[in-house]
């Protein structure tokens, strides 16, 4: 703020941005601690806005039940990339902004007392950029739940591949695909929650490939930018393009869940989406489901084939 | 231009010279020239029959991305690429070789029916990335390469892919998930167009140049990052000045990364596939005090030495050394970001 005051300052300081913040949809005035309150939905309109992952996690899961893991992950430059500024010093701007060392935070926790896996990524850091801290948060939290038997929800919010590690950005789609591939063959259910945006290289790997897949109401969800569509094609874009609801009527998200309902719908499905007994990898690790059979037969006769 | 570094930001790269950033743009133009021979004009110069096949059975025939069975050698396969035209009405069907949904559903078919006959599978790889308008989104573009990127991990039969022109983006590599991973010479591959990355980071498209140049997108920059295993030179003067040379070439190599693949056994091709991409990339691990430690100490150092050794190859074995501390920049850029940690 600058430390001299305009004539008619003060009559516009009747809201304090730290108090208030301006809806972006209907323009309403919200008292940040009732927005805190709401979910940080919109009281008047129901505007979702973006939430942090420790927000996002307060939000699902079991007071004090989230244990971070990999928390210690930094990302590296190395492919010396500088454009308006070098990569580096936008890492080192984000963390200080954030208080976070990257885009996404995982670990294992409850939701109403059932165990599960999640990982959440964090709009505020570099756009929720996926580079390989990422990618490997992402690929860990999969390849956990499977050894864990837990099943997996991951909470995307990214603009896509992080353009300043090059390809090794792009070669976290496999990493992540791979990992989740093997989670399926594993019989262990995964649940891609895609809120405001799920965009680029993250919608088109892991985000994309729920065994149910929720949006959150209006979220941008898309594979390309929508100025590069504009930009590509001569067409009018339709209304609500990219949108939650579109992906919902074209058939590539189950349900479009408000953030109020986010928690019980996930206990919902949680009651059906239990992973199976080890079917494929019995043996592996030497626990086996005698004792079970009953409810192995069940699941085996209503199990899927395979996943992809 | 590229601002300068002021002496507190450790040095990283310098503003790549005028030099360099024209011949790695140079190459950048010979990967998208029309002229290049094209998936089917390849496979067809490198296999001695060629049985296409078409359609996803959900929707229609991709024209962008072709594919069937051929015959290597006397080696059976399934071949599936991406399919640009020389001409403009070819390429007009094509849609310049960027495909829709379908192209990817017709390629994971084709996957499978590969792997249930038990062939295995060579994809060449030639796009400036998959098709970004309503009618891509409205049938889940972002779904289909997903699966097909999923699809290929978990294959159960081999899979070498040849990047034979432009590896553009996602719409790349979902047919681009191999065992082995060759590059034509001249190729390029990259997380986003020049033109995308410059008109979101510098925020104009008149920086492509600067932008092919960070993101490190030769081929022989590729190979020193690991993410191709070999680059199969082009005769002189470019593939499109003798396509019959360039098809010889890559049938050798493709044949041989057959043969070797072919006794694998099933586990362990996976689990080599599966670790290929599980190394992809590098991160550092913060300390409870002190600096962050890289995750594989020495890697980043040596890739750039490597990564500058390509570099220097593009303009003709000379040139100058981009950082010639490469082995200090791993220390000391690692300490800065694990600051106020
Ligand atoms: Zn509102």
């Amino acid at each position: 703020m600058p430390s001299f005051k305009l004539p008619f300052g003060r009559a516009r300081q009747e809201y304090p941005p730290n108090l208030w913040t301006k809806c972006p949809d209907c323009a309403e005035m919200l008292y940040n601690k009732q927005l805190d309150k709401n979910q940080r939905v919109c009281t008047r309109c129901g505007h979702h806005f973006r939430l942090r992952a420790d927000q996002r996690i307060a939000q699902l899961l079991d007071r004090d039940s989230f244990r971070e893991q990999d928390a210690n992950l930094e990302s590296v430059d190395m492919l010396g990339f500088v454009d308006q500024k070098p990569y580096s010093e936008r890492l080192a701007a984000a963390h200080a902004a954030t208080g976070s060392r990257d885009a996404a935070v995982w670990g294992p926790g409850t939701i109403a007392g059932t165990r599960v896996v999640v990982c959440v990524m964090d709009f505020a850091f570099m756009g929720g950029s996926m580079g390989t801290v990422v990618g490997e948060k992402v690929t860990r939290a999969a390849e956990h739940a499977l050894d864990e038997r837990l099943p997996l929800i991951i909470v995307a919010s990214s603009g896509g591949a992080r353009m300043q590690e090059g390809t090794l950005s792009l070669m976290q789609l496999a990493k992540t695909c791979a990992a989740l591939g093997r989670l399926g063959d594993g019989g262990v259910p995964f649940i891609s929650v895609l809120t405001d945006p799920t965009t680029g290289g993250v919608f088109a790997s892991f985000a994309a490939l729920g065994d149910v897949n929720i949006a959150e109401p209006k979220a941008l969800i898309g594979f390309a930018g929508a100025r590069v569509a504009a930009g590509t094609i001569a067409e009018e874009l339709p209304e609500g393009f990219q949108r939650a609801e579109f992906l919902y009527d074209h058939g590539f998200a189950d349900l479009v869940v408000p953030r109020a309902k986010l928690r019980e719908t996930l206990l919902g499905l949680l009651r059906y989406m239990k992973p199976s007994a080890q079917v494929e990898r019995a043996g592996q690790n030497g626990s086996s489901p005698l004792g079970r059979s009953a409810q192995l037969f069940d699941e085996l006769i209503r199990r899927e084939p395979t996943h992809g | 231009m590229v601002e300068q570094r002021t002496a507190a930001s450790v040095a990283v790269v310098e503003p790549t010279p005028d030099e360099l950033r024209s011949a790695i743009w140079a190459r950048v133009q010979q990967a998208r020239n029309v002229k290049r021979p094209h998936t089917l004009e390849l496979i067809q110069s490198i296999a001695t029959e060629v049985i296409e096949l078409h359609g996803d059975r959900l929707f229609r025939d991709d024209p962008a991305i072709v594919g069937g069975f051929c015959r290597i050698d006397g080696r059976r396969a399934v071949f599936v690429g991406h399919q640009k035209g020389a001409e403009t009405d070819e390429n007009i069907r094509r849609n310049f070789g960027m495909p829709h949904p379908e192209g990817y559903r017709k390629a994971i078919r084709l996957f499978r029916l590969a792997e249930r006959l038990g062939l295995p599978i060579v994809t060449f790889i030639d796009t400036p990335g998959a098709f970004p308008g309503p009618a891509s989104e409205e049938r889940g573009v972002a779904e289909a390469i997903a699966r097909a990127i999923m699809t290929m991990c978990g294959l159960r039969t081999p899979i070498v892919t040849v990047i034979t022109g432009e590896g553009g983006s996602g719409g790349a590599l979902a047919l681009a998930v191999g065992d082995v991973v060759l590059a034509l010479e001249n190729s390029i591959y990259s997380v986003i167009s020049p033109e995308g990355a410059a008109s979101i980071l510098w925020r104009s498209a008149e920086y492509s140049q600067q932008a092919a140049a960070a993101m490190r997108l030769t081929a022989a920059e590729q190979l020193a990052l690991g993410v191709i295993d070999e680059v199969v030179p082009e005769p002189p003067g470019g593939a499109h000045t003798n396509p019959e040379e360039t098809a010889r070439r890559l049938r050798a190599r493709i044949a041989a990364h057959l043969d070797a693949l072919a006794g694998r056994e099933r586990k362990a091709l996976l689990d080599a596939r599966y670790a290929r991409y599980r190394n992809m990339g590098e991160f550092a691990i913060a300390a409870e005090s002190g600096e962050a430690q890289p995750q594989r100490p020495g890697l980043r150092a040596r890739i750039r030495r490597v990564l500058d050794a390509g570099r220097n190859a593009l303009v003709g074995g000379e040139g100058e050394t981009n950082d010639p501390t490469a082995d200090s920049t791993d220390e000391a850029d690692v300490q800065r970001t694990g600051e106020g940690s």
